[in-house]
């Protein structure tokens, strides 16, 4: 793990922003793209700053053209630039999936390996500000399904940086999902002078020995709030955050479940066919003699997420609907 | 007017290439008829003139981005006819070790990106290696080959925006072969040319007879220059012509005959040929020569894939994710 050294506490956002100034002050090759990134600093500020720094040839604002630029940044990707584009939120997949799904993701196995995607999508969700159903939407299953992809979900300050460095180094397409609720949260940047963690690596946030609830990004916090509660009632939830969703740290989820004999997944998007489901069954086909009860899902239900507060707040998953889950897992013998 | 010697040179290497093609093709065509080559084979007979007019303007290491209908680009631009071949096949010798066969073949070796089973992909990906060139100052072009099928994807009006807000070294070539798969093309599109599209957003365009390689040769060479100069993209259509169907054994009912044996009377080989021998480049013997010589290096290529191994098992999981 990276040492808390810069004692300035900062804030998911400008983790993520710092993460991406590291990699291009160590790499002439990174380059920003998206929509209103550069003298603006982007539609949540993320970007604040680096236009100035970095000038308009390495920081590029874009015509709203996902396509175009997302596709141009998978075409920079294989020729020299490591690009870091910015899709403004993640439901906007839908009007440039193609460059995801059939070209970042396949280029490389088609051409046998002599092509390489050096390529970030950073993108973010978090429902819960009235936003609307175009533009709630968690969906990480959508794009961990692709192989050829890797899906990172920062949960917390420090792994917004150095997930963001780590996956501007990976030689494969990232997407990089943010949690806009989570922009504000603070915390300790690493050692910039450390190396980024590897993707794939998975943390245990909380020790428990009566449950495992897996989890990630704006979840985590919900999840350990659950944690907080059912410890009143006498249960101790071991909370994981994944951290990415591809690579998947399997061996982190299994030990822990072989360990606590139940496990509740816990994720923002929606249940049916969601990636809760594919990590009940891993833990189901790989630790299933462990299991004391049925691996529970926890999610938002299957409805485009309303727009009316009330609504939209009953529909979200939170610490209750964890809990709930929890208790559904440790009801079962 | 009397032609330079490099001027009868390059005549005569245009039609050798383009007899090249034209012999891949044809053989492709048999041997996928023969169930010899697997999955979907879509050939450029008839279109070689375009192929081998641009890529004679690019340099070495100038890039290509084109479209499911491929292979003539990548052998314009230097694939290896062996290599080409063998991917066909799906053969471990192929260019792409057989994991992408004619829809999806490449050679980054040779600035090739590839083949693209998805229309209009080739626009926005060459944009973006164009990007790399500029932003890591590098003098190269590239070309994104596709068809006029494509310029109705949101895609070609993106990407021409794109590069052209941005000025990038890249030239995009419409081949207009007349057919969207199996429609006239025609009916698709009420615009009055695809090149009349670039002017709506800034591009400078040009339109060539795409059967008349020398034709081709000149515009793309004027284009190229001014990319790699500074001016920005270049939209070119070039008018040809599809002489087979949209894939391997499509019946081409849909095709007027008496259309069809005009854009034959016009095939682009004759048309150089002739061009040739009125200007007495050189001799009827010659000429054969290089035809059957383009033949026996096909047939040594589809010797080579088909003596060559398939892939191991072990290759299904390689190259998906780079190190």
């Amino acid at each position: 793990m990276s040492t808390l050294t810069e004692r300035q506490a900062v804030r998911y956002m400008d983790a993520i922003r710092e993460g991406i100034a590291a990699e291009m002050r160590g790499d002439d090759t990174v380059c920003l793209i998206g929509i209103d990134v550069g003298s603006s600093g982007g539609i949540f500020a993320v970007t604040r700053g680096l236009y100035e720094e970095f000038g308009p040839e390495r920081v590029r604002d874009t015509p709203i053209s996902e396509s175009a630029f997302v596709g141009a940044a998978v075409g920079a990707a294989a020729t020299g630039l490591r690009p870091v584009v910015e899709l403004m939120f993640m439901d906007f997949l839908g009007v440039c999936f193609d460059m995801l799904l059939n070209q970042a993701s396949k280029l490389r196995y088609m051409t046998g390996g002599l092509l390489e995607f050096p390529l970030v999508v950073r993108t973010q969700t978090g429902a819960g500000r009235s936003s609307g159903a175009q533009h709630s939407q968690s969906l990480e299953a959508i794009v961990a399904h692709i192989p050829g992809l890797k899906v990172v979900m920062p949960a917390t300050v420090e792994d917004a940086y150095d997930l963001m460095r780590a996956s501007i180094r990976d030689n494969n397409p990232v997407v990089y999902v943010e949690n806009r609720r989570l922009y504000g949260r603070r915390g300790y940047l690493p050692d910039s002078d450390e190396e980024p963690l590897s993707l794939g690596r998975a943390r245990v946030v909380r020790s428990g020995r009566d449950v495992t609830i897996v989890t990630w990004s704006r979840m985590v916090e919900l999840s350990l709030q659950a944690a907080a509660a059912l410890a009143g009632d006498g249960v101790e939830a071991e909370v994981i955050d994944l951290r990415s969703l591809v690579p998947l740290d399997d061996e982190t989820v299994l030990e822990s479940v072989r360990r606590t004999g139940r496990a509740v997944v816990a994720h923002e998007a929606v249940v049916p066919f969601g990636a809760g489901a594919e990590i009940a069954a891993r833990i189901t086909e790989e630790a299933f003699d462990s299991l004391r009860a049925a691996v529970v899902r926890v999610g938002a239900p299957p409805v485009p997420m309303p727009f009316s507060p009330p609504l939209e707040a009953a529909t979200i998953p939170d610490a209750e609907a964890v809990a709930a889950g929890v208790r559904k897992a440790m009801a079962a013998s | 007017m009397a032609l330079q010697a490099h001027e009868k040179t390059r005549l005569i290497e245009l039609f050798a290439r383009m007899c090249l093609i034209r012999a891949f093709e044809q053989r492709v065509s048999s041997l996928y008829r023969e169930a010899e080559i697997p999955g979907f084979i879509h050939t450029s007979l008839g279109q070689e003139a375009v192929a081998v007019g641009v890529c004679a303007a690019l340099r070495d290491e100038d890039w290509i981005a084109t479209t499911h209908r491929g292979h003539g680009h990548c052998l314009a631009k230097g694939a290896d006819v062996d290599g080409a071949m063998a991917e066909l096949f799906g053969k471990a010798t192929g260019l792409c070790k057989g994991k992408g066969g004619s829809m999806h073949i490449a050679d980054p070796r040779k600035g090739i990106l590839g083949a693209n089973a998805i229309v209009g992909a080739s626009l926005p990906l060459a944009t973006g290696a164009a990007l790399s060139s500029h932003v890591l100052g590098r003098d190269e072009v590239t070309v994104a080959f596709f068809g006029e099928g494509a310029a109705n994807q949101g895609v070609f009006h993106e990407a021409l925006n794109l590069a052209a807000i941005w000025q990038l070294p890249v030239l995009f070539v419409c081949e207009n072969n007349g057919y969207a798969e199996f429609t006239d093309s025609r009916t698709m599109s009420r615009r009055e040319s695809v090149a009349a599209l670039g002017h709506a957003y800034g591009v400078r365009s040009a339109a060539v007879d795409g059967n008349d390689v020398e034709a081709v040769f000149a515009v793309a060479e004027d284009a190229v220059d001014g990319c790699r100069s500074g001016d920005g993209p270049v939209l070119l259509e070039a008018a040809t012509y599809r002489w087979q169907g949209h894939y391997e054994g499509d019946p081409q009912t849909y095709k007027p005959v008496e259309e069809a044996e005009a854009w034959l009377a016009r095939d682009p080989l004759l048309l150089a040929r002739g061009r040739i021998e009125a200007q007495e480049l050189s001799s009827a013997a010659e000429l054969d020569e290089i035809v059957r010589d383009a033949e026996a290096r096909v047939a040594r290529a589809e010797e080579f894939a088909r003596s060559s191994p398939y892939p191991d098992n072990a290759e299904i999981f390689t190259d998906v994710y780079a190190d």
